[in-house]
């Protein structure tokens, strides 16, 4: 069945026929984090696809997968087009490698995340807190509820890992 | 200048076998009053009468867009032309040389004999390249929920990622790159075609407002309403036409890194889609990138005619800072980039001004302000101070590198007849 949500204004869906975006927003309203693992090679993937891009097997689980990792790269968005983040500006879209599967299956690849800097409850990081944040911050995955059946995941800071000195950022503030 | 020998019945190669025969365009304008039907009929009869060619010589056409222009159809049906072979595909910056290699294709099989290929968009009156308006607050659906969710979605957004990590990975300068900026800008303030004809400096492009870091607001390309077109025929056919003929020496389309539906799931991601595209490039083209005199290389930011320089190999990988900083880009320097102001400065067009340029300058026919002498040709001085010349001296090799995102580039090679 479609599901249709509201998140910060925009009118989001998801056709009936889209199993596996379906599947896996259904997890993360649940605050649950699961990706498709490959019933073959057993490499995970993100995001949800048809077949395994690295054996083109169609077939997969739906398996839990713990989200924590750091900032691979990131934009800081100071003129926001949509006009769901004009009021958010400036706002991070970070992408993010998961501990889970990193350097596999070559040393370049990652399961790589996308999400904004949010707080731990889900809304998008204050000024102060976007300023903090850079390439190698640590981070852990938190949820923003849309409505039934869909939740968008995000990234906070991860309170509890050792951080880095100092994550690169942009040199001009 | 002397070529290398090549096999020209060689089926995978066809060097120098084609030829881009007329170029034409539309004033590049931010209103043009008119419909994209209208853009491009101007555009392809400019190109048309350009080759000095007549309606009935062409019979095949080809286009790209992104739902936002009008089909070959409605250019056919509005010229006279009566075509053998048409197509309209989807798609952006990575098309202008895919096209070019499938009309070679096409007159290879015997579909046709002479194709026009053009874009026409309003992309500052209508719908707005920059993603701005109708796009923008449109529902986010499936697939879209893992990007413009997060209020991701225009251009500059999606390529971010990339740019941040080359500066991450090694050490780019915010002014090294800049300098595509200031120099496309002298270039355009040469052309009197080009939107933007002020020169700006490197301090300008970093002091200007921040649109998503890395990019400043000079370090983007300039929304514009205009149409372009090209035609391809045969070098045979070539050689009787207005033009000196300039030949098509290898091309390469769409070449992408692995998933194309998110690049960023395989790596290094601060290498793009011409590290993959060079293998095909330079081997079809017999020649490579120290034997070219210009480059087009997309500008639809700053930061995309560095990465492709580099991964093209125009200079060591990471060194792609210093490469765009150090003048060989500039005209007068080793090897001009975007002549015309390109993207940055002329206008945006999703890639085909940049061909049009390179063309016109195989032909030493640049169309800047240098006097046009008792030949009816124009006397270039090379004297490239603001409002002067724009003609790059004795050009007889080009390579345009055409982008779409980090993750798909089409690239050409093209030499003076």
């Amino acid at each position: 069945m479609t599901v249709q949500a509201t998140y910060l204004g925009m009118p989001l869906a998801i056709d009936e026929l889209d199993v596996e975006n379906l599947i896996y927003f259904k997890h993360c309203a649940a605050h649950d984090f699961h990706l498709q693992r490959c019933t073959k090679c057993n490499l995970l993937r993100y995001p949800p696809t048809t077949a395994c891009p690295w054996c083109m097997n169609p077939k997969s689980d739906w398996v839990p997968v713990e989200a924590k990792g750091a900032v691979h790269s990131y934009t800081e968005v100071h003129h926001a087009i949509q006009p769901a983040f004009k009021a958010a500006t400036p706002y991070l879209v970070l992408l993010v490698d998961l501990d889970t599967q990193k350097g596999k299956p070559t040393k370049d690849e990652a399961l790589r995340v996308m999400g904004n800097l949010t707080t731990p409850d889900g809304k998008l990081a204050p000024p102060d807190m976007v300023r903090k944040v850079g390439i190698g911050t640590r981070v852990r995955m938190v949820f923003a509820d849309a409505g039934p059946g869909l939740a968008i995941p995000h990234w906070t800071i991860d309170e509890g890992a050792q951080q880095p000195a100092k994550p690169w950022r942009y040199p001009q503030e | 200048m002397p070529m290398p020998d090549t096999d020209t019945s060689s089926p995978k190669h066809l060097r120098d076998k084609y030829a881009i025969v007329g170029v034409g365009e539309t004033t590049y304008t931010r209103g043009s009053g008119v419909t994209t039907r209208a853009l491009g009929t101007w555009a392809v009869r400019n190109a048309i009468e350009d080759a000095g060619l007549k309606a009935s010589d062409v019979d095949g056409m080809l286009s790209y867009q992104s739902g936002d222009s009008t089909f070959s159809t409605f250019i056919a049906g509005d010229l006279g032309l009566r075509l053998n072979f048409y197509m309209d595909v989807f798609g952006g910056g990575s098309s202008t040389e895919a096209l070019i290699g499938m009309a070679m294709g096409l007159i290879e099989a015997g579909m046709c004999k002479t194709v026009a290929i053009f874009r026409a968009m309003n992309g500052f009156s209508q719908v707005r390249i920059g993603g701005t308006g109708a796009r923008a607050a449109a529902p986010v659906m499936g697939d879209a929920l893992h990007g413009r969710a997060y209020g991701w979605q225009s251009a500059g957004q999606m390529f971010a990622p990339t740019f941040m990590r080359h500066m991450h990975d090694y050490g780019t300068r915010p002014e090294q790159v800049a300098h595509v900026k200031h120099f496309h800008s002298c270039h355009a303030s040469n052309n009197p075609k080009a939107f933007y004809k002020k020169r700006y400096s490197v301090d300008e492009v970093v002091s200007s407002r921040f649109i998503c870091k890395p990019l400043h607001l000079l370090d983007c390309c300039v929304e514009t309403d205009n149409g372009t077109a090209l035609i391809v025929t045969s070098a045979e056919r070539a050689r009787n036409l207005r033009h000196h003929p300039v030949l098509i020496r290898g091309v390469v389309g769409r070449c992408s890194k692995p998933r194309t539906d998110m690049h960023y799931q395989t790596g290094p991601i601060s290498t793009v889609a011409g590290h993959y595209a060079r293998e095909i490039l330079w081997p079809n083209s017999g020649v490579g990138p120290e034997d070219i005199d210009l480059t087009g290389s997309y500008d639809a930011f700053t930061f995309t005619t560095m990465l492709q320089l580099e991964d093209y190999g125009f200079c060591k990988k990471g060194e792609g800072g210093d490469y765009v900083s150090n003048g060989t880009i500039r005209l007068g320097g080793k090897r001009p980039n975007n002549t015309s102001g390109g993207h940055l400065c002329e206008g945006y067009t999703h890639g085909i001004n940049m061909v049009i340029e390179n063309v016109r300058q195989l032909r030493h026919d640049a169309d800047d302000s240098c006097p046009i002498g008792p030949d009816g040709k124009r006397q270039h001085t090379y004297d490239y101070r603001e409002g002067g010349c724009r003609q790059v001296k004795d050009a007889e090799l080009s390579a345009n590198l055409g982008w779409a995102n980090p993750g798909t580039g089409s690239a050409m090679v093209m030499r003076r007849g």
